[in-house]
């Protein structure tokens, strides 16, 4: 379970995040959206430990950041960057096995996961010893989500993970995607400023706006009982497509 | 990993150079070719006498190089002129005897000889037809040219207290300051033959002035003081090397005047090794083959041990120096300025300033080398590190590395590519730099190139050059493999990319 409380964060005086609060049942799979701006990204930061803020809470199963040392708590979130984040220089097993190398696991323990992980994912034996640059968006996502999985953390943290996707691509990697999460079984936090992924990938939906959670529901509870008028604005926006009379 | 294999590489290269400096008996020579003559005649007289082995640091540029280098042991014994060593070391013009030099010198724990047997005094110059044309005989005559005459003489004359402005008092001249230029002696020899100056410095048994047709003005009154040509050397290697020394005593009044000048002519005008020379002085004709090559690869070692330390020294420092840069911004500037800023130091003055500090020989020109190379290295280093993309950094620290993991498994390696490119560069460069090293005692390739630049003669200058240019390609091909082992393989193949 992830647990956000009273969060307040400033920037230069300004503030960023102004209380926020979010809780992630065990198991569950929440998204976080927002435009640009909204703070969606410090408030990552903070949840991954990488930045200080000025109040509030963030526990894991009840067990507060502070009271971790900083790659303690790093194994305990399996965080999936913007469009998989893989280190360039490494191929994608060394991409997997760094961190449990560095944790000091031995290379049985290691392969042993890697194949368990492999098989969830749905990548190829071979496609785990290219670089970065050989693979497909798609695959390099896989290869990333094994990476974040490795440590068995609770918690997995995904940023933007479709943003830099094909939309056909797209399409079907988030039904896997979708697959994965259940098969994982992990208390999710799912990052992005598009709504559909949101949906499509989440039970309940969290919009951050201005540094502040201005509504936390099922997209229907959004839709239709927005806790704010920018709750409508926003869910519009996206939906509004150009008009095909209107289309040049 | 690919670091520790950096690492071991690069030992690995330089362990077999570790090597050189077993006892040796190490002779020096100025620059010049009477030096270089006389040092070959003490060599290869040592040679002959003795079985241990003779070094020879020839070239060695002016008399304070030389004494700093006997001093401080980097050589046993050179050639030098009474005069230079009363006004230069002893600096005390005034001692004009042999014996109260001698007596000076003790102090200074150094051992002369009795003259070699020719005076090498300094003396002025014109072309034959110029003195024909305005009657000139001796220095006095020059009074009435004072103020147009164009004149060359060399550094040294014009800072000596025994040269250029003692002579202008005695003879109360006053040359026209802007027709008096300062030059490299062998360069005004050639100025004077193209008629660019009127007058030069020129030492009274140089070869040059027979070949170009040079009057001697007549120092009519007495100014230049004596110049008898004896050996020097260090008290130790005298009391050490007794049979040696003794051996080269038997040189002492041999070699005449009219002795010297035809040597000098020898290596001047036929262009005759120095070698040859000697050896046909001293009576004996030496096969010649073998040691070229065996001095070819002792410059070879030497170059690589210069460029291959230097280099090591200038990672150790620069890598952490560009880390820096990157990590304290203002230090950051600071650093970068400061190692642009000794690239700008010419070669010569930063070799200068080092001597007093680190002596003669090996030790300075690879405190030279090092700052040298260090600006390509610390710039490198810098732009590799600031040109990663900050999301990897920032990604592997949520994956909770640790700062020195993060920056030996994702900033050094992500780094390698450019950093050694400026290692390559730094490489590349001071083979070059290090032909300089020459000047300081340090051997190397440069040994010939400045003996041939002393002699304006190409074949010599080739035989340094052309070795050098070699290493500076084989470098280049060594680094190609250095890339391929270093640099990981996902960001070696990453141009191919789309």
């Amino acid at each position: 379970m992830l647990k956000l409380e009273h969060i307040y964060k400033t920037y230069h005086g300004k503030s960023v995040l102004t209380d926020v609060n979010l809780e992630v049942a065990a198991g569950a799979t929440r998204a976080l959206i927002g435009a640009s701006g909204s703070g969606k990204t410090t408030l990552l930061r903070v949840t991954l430990g990488l930045i200080p803020f000025e109040k509030g809470y963030v526990k894991i199963n009840d067990q507060a950041l502070l009271s971790f040392r900083h790659f303690e708590w790093a194994d305990r979130i399996g965080y999936v960057p913007q469009d998989g984040g893989l280190f360039p220089h490494m191929s994608a097993r060394q991409n997997i096995s760094l961190v449990p190398k560095l944790r000091g696991w031995s290379q049985a323990r290691i392969d042993a996961r890697m194949e368990e992980l492999r098989t969830l994912v749905g990548l190829e034996v071979a496609e785990l010893l290219r670089f970065p640059y050989e693979l497909s968006g798609g695959q390099r996502q896989r290869a990333s989500i094994m990476r974040a999985a490795m440590m068995d953390p609770p918690v997995m943290l995904l940023d933007e993970p479709m943003a830099a996707l094909d939309p056909l691509i797209r399409r079907s990697l988030q039904q896997e995607l979708k697959a994965i999460f259940q098969r994982l079984g992990k208390t999710v936090l799912l990052v992005t400023h598009d709504l559909g992924e949101a949906v499509f990938l989440a039970e309940q939906i969290s919009l951050l706006h201005e540094g502040r959670v201005l509504q936390t529901g099922t997209y229907r509870e959004l839709l239709a009982r927005p806790a704010d008028p920018f709750v409508t604005l926003f869910i519009n926006a996206q939906r509004s497509l150009p008009d095909a009379a209107a289309a040049p | 990993m690919s670091w520790r294999r950096a690492v071991g590489v690069v030992l690995a290269c330089l362990f077999p150079l570790v090597t050189i400096g077993a006892e040796r008996i190490v002779v020096g020579a100025k620059i010049f070719t009477e030096g270089y003559i006389l040092g070959e005649i003490a060599a290869q007289t040592i040679e002959s006498h003795s079985r241990i082995p003779v070094d020879r640091k020839l070239g060695m540029g002016s008399t304070g190089i030389l004494f700093e280098s006997l001093k401080s042991g980097a050589i046993d014994v050179y050639a030098d002129y009474t005069g230079t060593l009363a006004e230069a070391i002893i600096k005390n013009p005034n001692l004009r005897s042999l014996d109260e030099i001698a007596q000076a010198l003790a102090s200074l724990d150094l051992v002369i000889s009795r003259p070699l047997g020719f005076n090498n005094t300094y003396a002025l110059a014109v072309k034959e037809t110029f003195a024909a044309q305005y009657n000139l005989h001796t220095i006095g005559d020059l009074l009435s040219l004072q103020s147009t005459i164009r004149a060359a003489f060399s550094y040294e004359f014009m800072d000596r207290q025994d040269g250029y402005r003692g002579m202008l008092d005695r003879y109360q001249l006053s040359f026209n300051p802007r027709m008096v230029k300062r030059m490299e002696h062998s360069l005004s020899y050639q100025a004077i033959g193209d008629d660019a100056v009127d007058l030069i410095d020129v030492y009274s048994t140089d070869a040059k002035i027979k070949k170009l047709g040079l009057r001697v003005l007549r120092d009519d009154l007495a100014y230049f003081p004596s110049y008898q040509a004896v050996w020097v050397a260090r008290k130790a290697f005298v009391e050490k090397y007794p049979n040696e020394w003794r051996a080269l005593l038997t040189i002492d009044g041999t070699i005449t005047e009219a002795a010297m000048l035809e040597m000098n002519a020898q290596a001047d005008i036929q262009k005759i090794g120095f070698e040859q020379i000697a050896s046909r002085f001293l009576g004996a004709e030496r096969a010649l083959t073998d040691t070229q090559w065996s001095r070819f690869t002792h410059r070879t070692a030497e170059h690589l041990w210069l460029v291959g330390v230097s280099l090591l020294f200038s990672i150790l420092i620069g890598v952490p120096l560009g880390i820096a840069a990157v990590r304290f911004h203002a230090a950051g500037q600071a650093i970068l300025l400061l190692s642009a800023v000794i690239q700008t130091v010419p070669s010569l003055a930063l070799l200068c300033f080092l001597i007093p500090l680190f002596g003669v020989g090996t030790a300075p020109a690879l405190v030279a080398l090092c700052l040298y190379s260090l600006l390509p290295v610390v710039l490198n280093t810098f732009t590799g590190i600031n040109s990663i993309d900050a999301r990897h950094l920032e990604n592997a620290r949520a994956f909770g590395l640790s700062k020195p993991q993060i920056l030996f498994r994702i900033v050094l390696p992500l780094a390698s590519p450019t950093l050694l490119a400026g290692v390559k560069t730094a490489t590349i460069v001071s083979i070059g730099t290090a032909t300089l090293a020459a000047l300081v005692g340090a051997g190397g390739y440069g040994a010939p190139i400045v003996s041939g630049l002393a002699l304006n003669d190409v074949p010599t200058i080739l035989t340094g050059a052309i070795p050098a240019a070699a290493m500076a390609l084989l470098a280049h091909g060594v680094f190609e493999v250095f890339e391929f082992l270093l640099v990981p393989a996902g960001l070696r193949k990453r141009r191919f990319s789309t």
